[in-house]
């Protein structure tokens, strides 16, 4: 090797021009689109001269709202990725029998559904669960912002590089094809040594880094910044689930942390950690990620659930039934989320007691669960019933999670585990509970929320169609699934002999192709509500009548939140208020203290992606100037004192009294 | 338009009902010809039937109150601050709790009965195993992307290819070469993993004559959609003659034929092999069939003390022992490291070995 | 006439009669949420406990897998690891007394303290370096053995972790020179306080569970 050889390895490392699947049509088309897109928007960007407010109001934005608001938007663009390989992969199944090998021979459908597991996990439901919680909590508590707004930004740039480099896997190198646990030794370097399991490694450490510090960012907040007078037992059930999902948070990313830590240093240093000769144990890591993998699911379910509760308290007009017996089973759920994590490999061999251990641990949690399904029903008894699309989307959920929930216990079943394990009715069962649970109760969420973040609602017509698409499709497209199973067919399939089984698939395709049209009827509810925001307009900030603090403030709410910090005395504070003649203070003023933006979380998060691509091209070089940078720029960070600023007491005399003239004109 | 829209919910929650219809649609699972199968798929039909007693009111209700609470039924009572029934609670969390226990029992008795490491007490419901039967054993590596069969009684092996007397108890003795896989077919038990370096084991036995599928339940890589295998459950006479097929086959699975067959592969047609070579399965376990590796069992003795008998490898002495508690041979092996994945012996000066 | 806010409000109640003032919802005055810096800091302390956990955990697995290589009792040198542990236990010490000299307001014992406790921190990672190059040098490096994976993983984390610290001592002193011992600074001391503590705890763990009981015959 030349000495320019070696120079070119030193910053290229293994990163070639074949890296670029300039042979692969649909990656081709798909790069295409992307940069047409891209071009577009940083086109229309630079015309309408956006890129000052850009960085000024958004990217350096430590607002609670606007992270938010980010956040969902991050996931929102993920689920249009996500549901692009769920579509696919549905396609191939449908046609790939006997002599007919489908579209995608096994090496592209491989990295389809690994991408797709880890995307939508990772890359839609945890940013837009986070997403909520960053933007309702510390309105729902009474609070300015969150306790710490410079690592709130920092935490949001993490996620969005991590998904950046998931996405970036797409058009330099492949990605991952394992599954979207990566298992080892499949994972490991021997048989996996490739750049894909180093891009799954590095997206979900920088983004596990993002989520992680978030945790801890809302459990201080909740803890330290609830309005006086607001108990614990005196918050919201949304800012509960909040609490307890948070909680989970910071007890279980570090164990993912570990695990793949372990997984990157058998692949780069060649320790034994997970291989199969010198004293490796790959089922240690099948337990570790595990452990962290099932309370995830309960991070995604729990905010679900607090949004449930909001949303059927709110629209049935009446108190939550049993607030405490909801708090209660939240916490219980929360801790024995821990106890359960071996259902998920039954089949590894563990022995009769301690299979029946965990099955039965995962049973009990089934009791608190449909605890709360009882008090969603009981709240509904005797209330008044408004049947808008937050509501729909709750039956919807309350309907097909109940069914997803009984799958799951039966799969606790370790012998009913031992013929269905792996089986499309594992794959049936947790897209029940997750689309049933989680995506009804974000969809939900943010439309119920909408109309606080942005002042207009969202056009019901095309919601009702949305919804519709997607709860009668999730039926075609997932019902087939537990029938496949129970015919003996296992997941991962990227080709069948059996003619049989063709028409299950077909209809699964038909209704993955409804959802398509039931998200594509969301992304017109967006636009058109845009179009016709001001017939939609809420004037009030109570478009629901609401019953929680939130709904208190304006839509949207000023920078500052609250002018003056609530009193709370009650349950469902602003309920209380509106029934205790609550006047909107109207003069007093005074200045509010208030965070400064910052530009250090994005550049540091752009420095740790760039450290992660690096890493993953064996791009040394590169990877030590980018870590050094990142702690030069933390650090720099450090030295800057002053993060905070005063707005002026006559800037908020003008915001509320613009609040007060909109309130009025609003009510002739 | 509201009472239209709610009634179509129970009419798709009822889809999942017809389970006469799903029979018809070869549902293995629910209807396999093996016996431990068989007590699976009735234990799936008991644990739905048990849970369908709360989740059928659950939707019901949900139904019923969604359509009865309605804003536009003003007949309907509208009590906004009734949020606490302590009756209603205690009813709300024991009537789960009764299930879960009742299916709580369930779950132990049957996961201890239908233990796939426990051996067979009965063939079917009528008939318990008889006095002094020898189960078949069968001896399984799950490879890239191939299953391989031995059978160390009757001294033949075979590639993707699976057969057993009906009505005999089989044990299976299960690793693998390279990845993790699952062991699985669904007409005669439920799966277990194919692991590397570990044995498991499964019990079942078949109960009428056919061809099944069989296949691997946990995704290994490329090949892995056409890892699969056709299970043949025989009759006494022609189980002999399907042995005495593989023994006419004249091919050998010696120790090199098995590195050759290691190497990955896809769909594989079904092979037989009319002998084996004397520790096959063992050193498969022990990965050592390549003999510049040392077997685990050797590793695994030496780890827990003494070092017997390794001259094969270049063996180091710490001869400044830290502690100054006296010397300790150890092997300085090869590691697989990136540069080296398969752990090469180095060509280091070896120290004689010491005790 | 204000209301009596430690009783609870029941919602739905009877509007107040309209010659009693309403009960106020907000406060005037200027309302200052508790600082959330020490129990935020905490909350990421003990994640990272629990990456110490599963790394102790790998290790309880994997630690006697020696895959016929050397084994505890053949590399580890204890005498080398009681130097390093009482380092490392005195530069907590040494820290202590830069807490009790900050307390008392006093700049300059502080930089003073926090240099010793730098120099000690130092002195550690040094000496683990030293013990790390050995034993690659003698063929047992991390790729040899899961038993070695898990132990220059266990060790070199914690070590990684005082590294960090160290760097983050010298921006502080940095600090504190330049600004002295404001709030803020203060605040930073106690985290880094946390930080170096509980890297002691798992140091006393680690040579506990992996050097001691690693040496028993």
């Amino acid at each position: 090797m030349t000495a320019s050889d070696d120079l070119t390895k030193l910053i290229f490392g293994r990163l070639t021009w074949d890296a670029i699947p300039l042979h692969e049509p649909i990656l081709l088309a798909t790069f295409i689109g992307v940069a047409l897109g891209g071009v577009a928007i940083l086109g229309a960007i630079t015309r309408f001269g956006l890129w000052g407010t850009l960085w000024r109001d958004w990217i350096t934005s430590i607002d609670h709202k606007k992270i938010g608001i980010m956040y969902i938007i991050l996931g929102l663009v993920m689920l249009l990725r996500g549901f692009s390989d769920a579509i696919m992969m549905r396609a191939q199944q449908a046609f790939a029998f006997g002599a007919e090998p489908g579209f995608l021979p096994p090496h592209h459908y491989d990295q389809i559904f690994t991408a797709h597991g880890v995307i939508m996990i990772f890359f839609v439901a945890m940013p837009l669960v986070t997403g909520l919680m960053n933007f309702v909590v510390p309105l729902q508590i009474g609070a300015r912002d969150v306790s710490f707004p410079f690592l709130n930004n920092f935490s949001f740039w993490m996620t969005a590089f991590g998904a950046g480099l998931t996405m970036a896997s797409l058009f330099v190198g492949e990605f991952a094809r394992t599954g979207w646990l990566a298992y080892p030794p499949l994972s490991g370097i021997a048989f996996s040594p490739d750049v894909g399991v180093d891009y799954y490694i590095w997206s979900l450490q920088i983004a596990g880094v993002g989520t992680l510090l978030s945790g801890v960012n809302l459990i201080a907040t909740i803890v330290k910044m609830r309005a006086p007078g607001m108990t614990l037992m005196k918050m919201p059930i949304f800012t509960w689930t909040a609490l307890c999902t948070n909680v989970l948070i910071v007890a279980a990313f570090p164990v993912l942390t570990a695990v793949l830590a372990m997984l990157s240093l058998d692949r780069y240093v060649g320790t034994n950690f997970f291989t199969n000769d010198l004293g490796g144990n790959a089922m240690m890591y099948v337990n570790l990620i595990w452990i962290w993998g099932h309370p995830e699911v309960y991070i995604l379910i729990l905010p679900a659930f607090g949004i449930f509760s909001e949303v059927v308290s709110t629209f049935c007009g009446k108190k939550l039934f049993g607030y405490a017996s909801m708090v209660y089973a939240t916490v219980v759920i929360t801790i024995l989320s821990y106890l359960v994590w071996l259902h998920h490999f039954f089949t590894m061999g563990s022995g009769a007691s301690v299979n029946s251990f965990f099955g039965i641990t995962t049973m009990i949690i089934s009791i608190p669960t449909g605890a709360k399904i009882f008090n969603w029903l009981f709240t509904m008894y005797r209330g008044r019933i408004r049947f808008e699309l937050p509501m729909m989307w709750t039956i919807g959920f309350m309907i097909t999670f109940v069914i997803g929930g009984m799958t799951g216990v039966l799969l606790a079943v370790p012998p009913a585990d031992f013929v269905l394990h792996n089986s499309l009715f594992l794959i049936a069962h947790f897209h029940n509970v997750i689309i049933g649970g989680v995506l009804f109760g974000l969809l939900a969420g943010i439309t119920y929320w909408f109309p606080k973040a942005f002042g207009y609602k969202l056009d019901p017509f095309w919601g009702k169609c949305s919804f519709w698409f997607w709860v009668i499709g999730f039926y075609f497209a997932f019902m087939p699934l537990y029938v496949l199973g129970l015919m003996g067919v296992t997941r991962r399939m990227s080709h069948f002999e059996d003619p049989s089984l063709q028409i299950w698939f077909v209809i699964a395709a038909f209704g993955a192709a409804l959802i398509a049209l039931g998200i594509a009827c969301f992304i017109i509810q967006l636009v058109v509500s845009f179009i016709r925001r001001e017939s939609l307009r809420d004037t009030t900030g109570d478009p629901w009548n609401g019953r929680t603090l939130e709904w208190s403030t304006a839509s949207p709410p000023p920078a500052y939140n609250f002018a003056f910090t609530p009193l709370i005395r009650d349950n469902d504070a602003w309920h209380d208020m509106k029934a205790n003649q609550y006047a909107r203070p109207k003069e007093g003023f005074i200045p509010i203290h208030m965070p400064s933006n910052t530009w250090a979380g994005f550049v540091i998060a752009a420095l740790s992606a760039v450290c992660g691509f690096a890493l993953i091209w064996h791009m040394w070089l590169l990877a030590v100037v980018g870590f050094v940078a990142m702690v030069g720029a933390t650090i720099v960070h450090t030295f800057n004192y002053k993060r905070d600023f005063y707005i002026p007491a006559d800037e908020i005399v003008r915001i509320e009294g613009d609040r007060t003239r909109l309130l009025a004109a609003g009510l002739v | 338009m509201t009472l239209f829209k709610n009634l179509r919910a129970p009419w798709r929650s009822l889809c999942l009902f017809p389970m006469a219809w799903l029979a018809g649609c070869n549902t293995v699972v629910l209807n396999p010809s093996g016996d431990i199968a068989a007590q699976q798929g009735r234990l799936i039909v008991v644990s739905t039937v048990l849970m369908l007693l709360i989740i059928v009111p659950v939707i019901a209700l949900t139904v019923f109150f969604a359509w009865r609470y309605r804003q536009s039924n003003k007949e309907a009572t509208y009590e906004p601050d009734w949020d606490h029934s302590t009756a209603l609670e205690l009813v709300i969390w024991s009537a789960p709790l009764l299930i879960i226990i009742a299916l709580g029992a369930v779950t132990w008795i049957s996961t201890h009965t239908l233990d796939p490491y426990r051996a067979l007490r009965r063939i079917d419901d009528t008939r318990p195993v008889p006095q002094g039967t020898k189960p078949l054993v069968v001896e399984v590596v799950a490879l890239d992307w191939k299953w391989l069969f031995i059978y160390p009684e009757q001294g033949i092996a075979t590639v993707n290819e699976l057969a057993a007397p009906v009505d005999v108890p089989i044990s299976f003795k299960i690793t693998g070469s390279t990845v993790m896989n699952s062991f699985y077919i669904p007409a005669l038990a439920g799966q277990i993993y194919a692991m590397p370096g570990m044995e498991t084991k499964l019990h079942a036995v078949m109960n009428k004559p056919g061809e099944y599928e069989g296949f691997s339940a946990n995704y290994s890589g490329a090949g892995f959609s056409d890892m699969r295998f056709k299970f043949h459950g025989l009759a006494k006479a022609d189980f002999e003659k399907w042995v005495a097929t593989a023994k006419a086959s004249g091919s050998t699975l010696s120790r090199e034929a098995y590195l050759q067959l290691e190497k990955p592969s896809e769909k594989e047609a079904a092979r037989l092999y009319a002998s084996v070579a004397p520790d096959l399965y063992s050193r498969i376990l022990n990965r050592c069939v390549d003999a510049s590796k040392m077997c685990m069992s050797q590793m695994m003795a030496i780890d827990a003390g003494g070092i017997g008998s390794v001259a094969a490898y270049s063996v180091a002495a710490s001869g400044t022992s830290p502690t100054g508690q006296g010397t300790r041979s150890y092997v300085e092996a090869l590691a697989c490291t990136t540069d080296n994945p398969e752990g090469r012996p180095l060509a280091s000066a070896a120290v004689p070995t010491a005790n | 006439m204000t209301a009596d806010l430690t009783v609870p409000f029941p919602s739905g109640r009877a509007p107040a009669p309209p010659t009693v003032e309403a009960p106020r919802f907000y406060s005037t005055e200027e309302h200052h949420a508790e600082n959330g810096t020490l129990l935020g800091f905490w909350l990421y302390l003990m994640s990272d406990c629990l990456v110490f956990a599963c790394l102790f955990a790998a290790y309880g697995v994997l630690g006697r897998s020696y895959a016929a290589g050397p084994t505890g009792t053949d590399l580890f040198d204890l005498p080398l690891v009681a130097v390093n542990t009482s380092l490392l236990l005195l530069s907590s010490i040494t820290y202590g007394f830069a807490v009790l000299e900050m307390q008392r307001k006093k700049t300059g014992p502080v930089l003073a303290w926090l240099a010793v406790t730098g120099l000690l921190g130092a002195g550690f990672i040094g000496l683990e370096l030293f013990e790390f190059v050995h034993l690659i040098h003698e063929g047992a490096g991390p790729q040899r053995s899961a038993f070695l994976s898990s132990f220059f993983t266990l060790v070199g984390t914690h070590g990684l972790h005082v590294s960090f610290g160290i760097i983050w001592l010298v921006v502080l002193m940095v600090q504190v020179a330049q600004k002295g011992l404001i709030g803020e600074n203060r605040r930073r001391l106690m985290c880094l306080s946390m930080f170096w503590h509980f890297l002691d705890v798992v140091w006393i763990g680690v040579f506990t569970f992996v050097y001691l009981m690693g040496s028993l015959k």
